[in-house]
């Protein structure tokens, strides 16, 4: 395996066929050869069908992401993988619910912020605020960071869902 | 309804209807049902191994010398987790097979039950797939497919998990579909495009090299035909790797004797020097390759595989084509002979002249003795006597016998050579030489082994004399774990930590308490003598081979270093030293 090549980060779209061990299967193939995983979202697409869908992001060098792919299709219940990143365009977003506590200044401040960054204020009490974020994990990134000193005390984040923009589909 | 059956009778019916015959097995409280139903019907044989692992080995054994989907029955909890090894074994090297294992009632999982262990999940990273069922509707399904899975596209081993209530309860039968899974259709057909790119690549080359392996066994006999038609017709020479031995001939001139690590000198080297480098159905094994920065470094490379995430794993290809290799060989001979492409005549025999000069340092070649049996020259001996066979299998066990069972032993048509490769798994061949055998009874069935392996699964001996399997068990006897006696010798200053074999059992008695016959020869004079008595006796036999305790297995490409820093013999030893890099390697 070629290790000069730098790594790279990849969103991967894989369609499943919705049967139990699946989702262990896929996480056990990235453990189990040493792959990473950033983040690993999956849900039910397609009720009829019986079809899942899972987003991940991984880093490697070309050479990996290649075999990981190919991997990924070994696998008997996988019916499509499809590399978001070398398609080039595509809409990845991820959501966050970010609790933040505090009084006074930093309350406003928190609130100001999350005007800024269109947060939702999902819950409120006179001492707390869940806000929801969407939007690209940069910025989910920025927000919280930027919450930090301002009282963040939990966060929940979905990881990243991605799919293809225009009219083709996987 | 009175198409109803139980679940045993519905698993039975699914396997006749997949042309089982024999099933390799152990019983147990969560297949008992099973064991019921297979006592109650005629059609399928069920061979009684004596521990479950023997019973992988063995459906490895029948499936790769027949090219069918091996089947082994084991119960629940230790039966299954016995059965891992062999999973393993068959995974690494595209074995089919077909694994029922029992599981305790539905509604008993999960609860630390007696006897259960999560089969499933034990079994995901070592199977191709496998399944649980859960619901009797599914069972006959379950059973095609996983059969479908077994034997299509890169072979593997498949367990079908199965609670007990399930093989109790009751429900109809469903006959295999005509249209296999979505989700899983492997691609047997190459990209003509590349396909004639490589043809091309291959008539213009002035320095080409085969270099094939199990792939081309596992596609089928058709394909080792044409394989050696192609080759023939392009005057290239051919190296093959461990698991493809019999892939081509091995009288034909053509042929440079096996690659890789224990391989020959003019394989090696040809691999070094190439130009044009044809990979079909081999994978690029770090025991082929060695350091992957020198391999091959001035060739390019076809690659013809099956599976895609065989190609460009290790070694980038110039030319990948995804596709069976019977598919891709007939489309290969058909450009090849439309666009009447010749070989490259004046450059083709500079580059035999060259490789005829490194085949000329007879690396194989070992220094005899008349006091001291060799063990190559044990098994030169048996080559004399089994040459020209066609009935001749040959198994191994794991050890410096394997790779000098494989130097030294001629084989001309693939399925008669049965080894664990890419697990390297002792204890695999005299439970595979078992399955060879009930496969081909009248066959000559030879399993070369070490001593130290064959006490790994010494307790099908008892399977061979009930089911009267005339198996031939060919001990090396160094009282040695040899090959770890050599890696000790060359990389950590000769202190041979536990690699000496204290205590064997007299292998003549013990293969007498088996019901077996015992022979021992300690000087050459008597090595061709037992065989010839080995070879005429109708039973199973015990061959111990009483050999040089310090012979070392050469050539040898020490891990870490290229093809071209091979070790002839004894003399290159001392003069090469293993690198830092190397010692970490396997
Ligand atoms: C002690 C020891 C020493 C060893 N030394 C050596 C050595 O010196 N030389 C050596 O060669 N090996 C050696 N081995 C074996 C080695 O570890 C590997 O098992 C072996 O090299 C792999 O062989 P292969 O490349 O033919 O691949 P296999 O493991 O046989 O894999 C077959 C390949 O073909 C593909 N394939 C399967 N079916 C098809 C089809 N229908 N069409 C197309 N492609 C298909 C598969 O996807 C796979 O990529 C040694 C093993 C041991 C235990
Ligand atoms: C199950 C298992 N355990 C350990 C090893 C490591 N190993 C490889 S070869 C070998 C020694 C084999 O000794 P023997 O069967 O006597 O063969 P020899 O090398 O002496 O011919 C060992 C221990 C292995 N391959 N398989
Ligand atoms: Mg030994």
């Amino acid at each position: 395996m070629s290790t000069e090549d730098a790594a790279e980060r990849h969103t991967i779209a894989v369609l499943v066929d919705n049967e139990p061990g699946i989702l262990a299967r896929v996480v056990g193939l990235f453990s189990g050869r040493g792959y990473n995983i950033e983040c690993l979202t999956v849900s039910e697409v397609d009720h009829e069908k019986a079809l899942s869908r899972i987003t991940l992001v991984t880093a490697g060098t070309p050479m990996v992401i290649e075999q990981i792919k190919a991997q990924l299709n070994r696998l008997v219940p996988v019916v499509a993988v499809r590399d978001l990143t070398d398609e080039g365009n595509h809409v990845e977003t991820e959501l966050a619910l970010v609790k933040v506590t505090g009084k006074g200044e930093h309350r406003v401040e928190a609130l100001r912020i999350a005007d800024i960054f269109g947060a939702k204020v999902d819950d409120t009490t006179l001492e707390s605020f869940v806000f929801r974020l969407d939007g690209q994990t940069e910025k989910v990134d920025r927000f919280i960071s930027l919450m930090r000193p301002l009282g963040l005390c939990e966060v929940a984040r979905t990881g990243v869902v991605a799919i293809s923009r225009g009219k083709e589909s996987i | 309804m009175s198409n109803e059956m139980t679940g045993s009778e519905i698993l039975l019916r699914a396997l006749v209807e997949q042309d089982v015959e024999v099933i390799f097995g152990y019983p147990g409280g969560a297949v008992l049902p099973i064991y019921d139903a297979l006592f109650q019907q005629n059609s399928l044989r069920h061979v009684l191994v004596r521990q479950e692992a023997g019973a992988v080995h063995a459906a490895e054994g029948y499936a790769r010398s027949t090219g069918k989907v091996g089947v082994v029955l084991v119960t629940s909890g230790p039966g299954a987790t016995n059965a891992v090894t062999g999973l393993t074994d068959a995974l690494m090297d595209s074995i089919p097979i077909v694994c029922l294992t029992g599981q305790v009632p539905t509604h008993l999982i999960g609860n630390d039950a007696f006897q259960e262990a999560d089969t499933t999940g034990i079994t995901r990273p070592c199977t191709k797939h496998n399944y649980l069922v859960k619901d009797i509707k599914d069972l006959s399904q379950v059973v095609h497919e996983a059969f479908y899975v077994a034997k299509s596209g890169r072979p593997g081993p498949v367990v079908i998990d199965l609670p007990k209530d399930i093989l109790q309860g009751k429900g109809g039968y469903t006959a295999a579909p005509r249209e296999p899974r979505k989700s899983y259709r492997p691609q047997v057909k190459g990209d003509i495009r590349q396909i004639e790119t490589a043809v091309e690549l291959i008539a213009k080359a002035k320095r080409p090299l085969f270099y094939c392996g199990g792939g081309v066994v596992n596609s089928g006999p058709r394909a080792s035909q044409l394989l050696t038609e192609f080759v023939r017709m392009t005057g290239h020479p051919c190296t093959l790797t461990l698991m493809g031995l019999g892939a081509f001939p091995a009288s034909d001139k053509q042929y440079l004797g096996m690659v890789g690590m224990h391989g020959t000198y003019e394989a090696n080297l040809a691999m070094y020097n190439c130009d044009v480098m044809v990979n079909i159905g081999a994978r690029f094994d770090d025991r082929v390759t060695g350091k992957l920065s020198e391999f091959s470094p001035n060739s390019k490379k076809i690659h013809v595989d099956i599976d895609p995430s065989s190609i460009n794993k290790n070694v980038r290809a110039d030319v990948p084509i995804v596709g069976d290799v019977g598919h891709v060989l007939e489309d290969m001979m058909k450009v090849w002979k439309a666009r009447q492409y010749s070989p490259e005549r004046k450059a083709l025999g500079e580059w035999w002249k060259r490789i005829e000069e490194w085949r000329a340092r007879d690396c194989l070649h070992y220094e005899r003795n008349d006091k001291i049996i060799k063990p190559q020259y044990a098994l030169e001996c048996l080559r004399d006597r089994i040459i020209g066979r066609e009935d001749a299998f040959i198994t191994t066990e794991v050890g410096q016998h394997q790779m000098w069972a494989a130097q030294f032993l001629p084989f001309e048509k693939p399925n008669r050579w049965m080894t664990s490769g890419g697990l390297g798994t002792m204890g695999y061949g005299l439970p595979a030489a078992m399955g060879v055998q009930v496969a081909h009874p009248d066959a000559l069935v030879i399993d070369v082994a070490g001593e130290s392996s064959i006490l790994m699964n010494i307790q099908e001996m008892s399977t061979l004399a009930q089911y009267r399997l005339p198996v031939k068990v060919f001990i090396l006897n160094n009282e040695y774990m040899g090959m770890v006696r050599q890696w000790q010798e060359l990389l950590h200053g000769g202190r041979y930590s536990e690699s000496y074999m204290e205590s064997l059992p007299d292998f003549v008695k013990l293969a007498e308490a088996f019901g077996a016959v015992g022979l021992r020869a300690s000087k050459p004079s008597e090595v061709g003598d037992l065989i010839d008595e080995m070879l005429a006796v109708d039973k199973p036999v015990i061959a111990d081979i009483l050999v040089d305790k310090a012979e070392n297995c050469f050539p040898m490409i020490p891990s870490g270093a290229a093809h071209n820093e091979m070790l002839l013999g004894p003399d290159d030893q001392a003069a090469k030293p293993i690198s830092e890099e190397g010692m970490v390697l396997v």
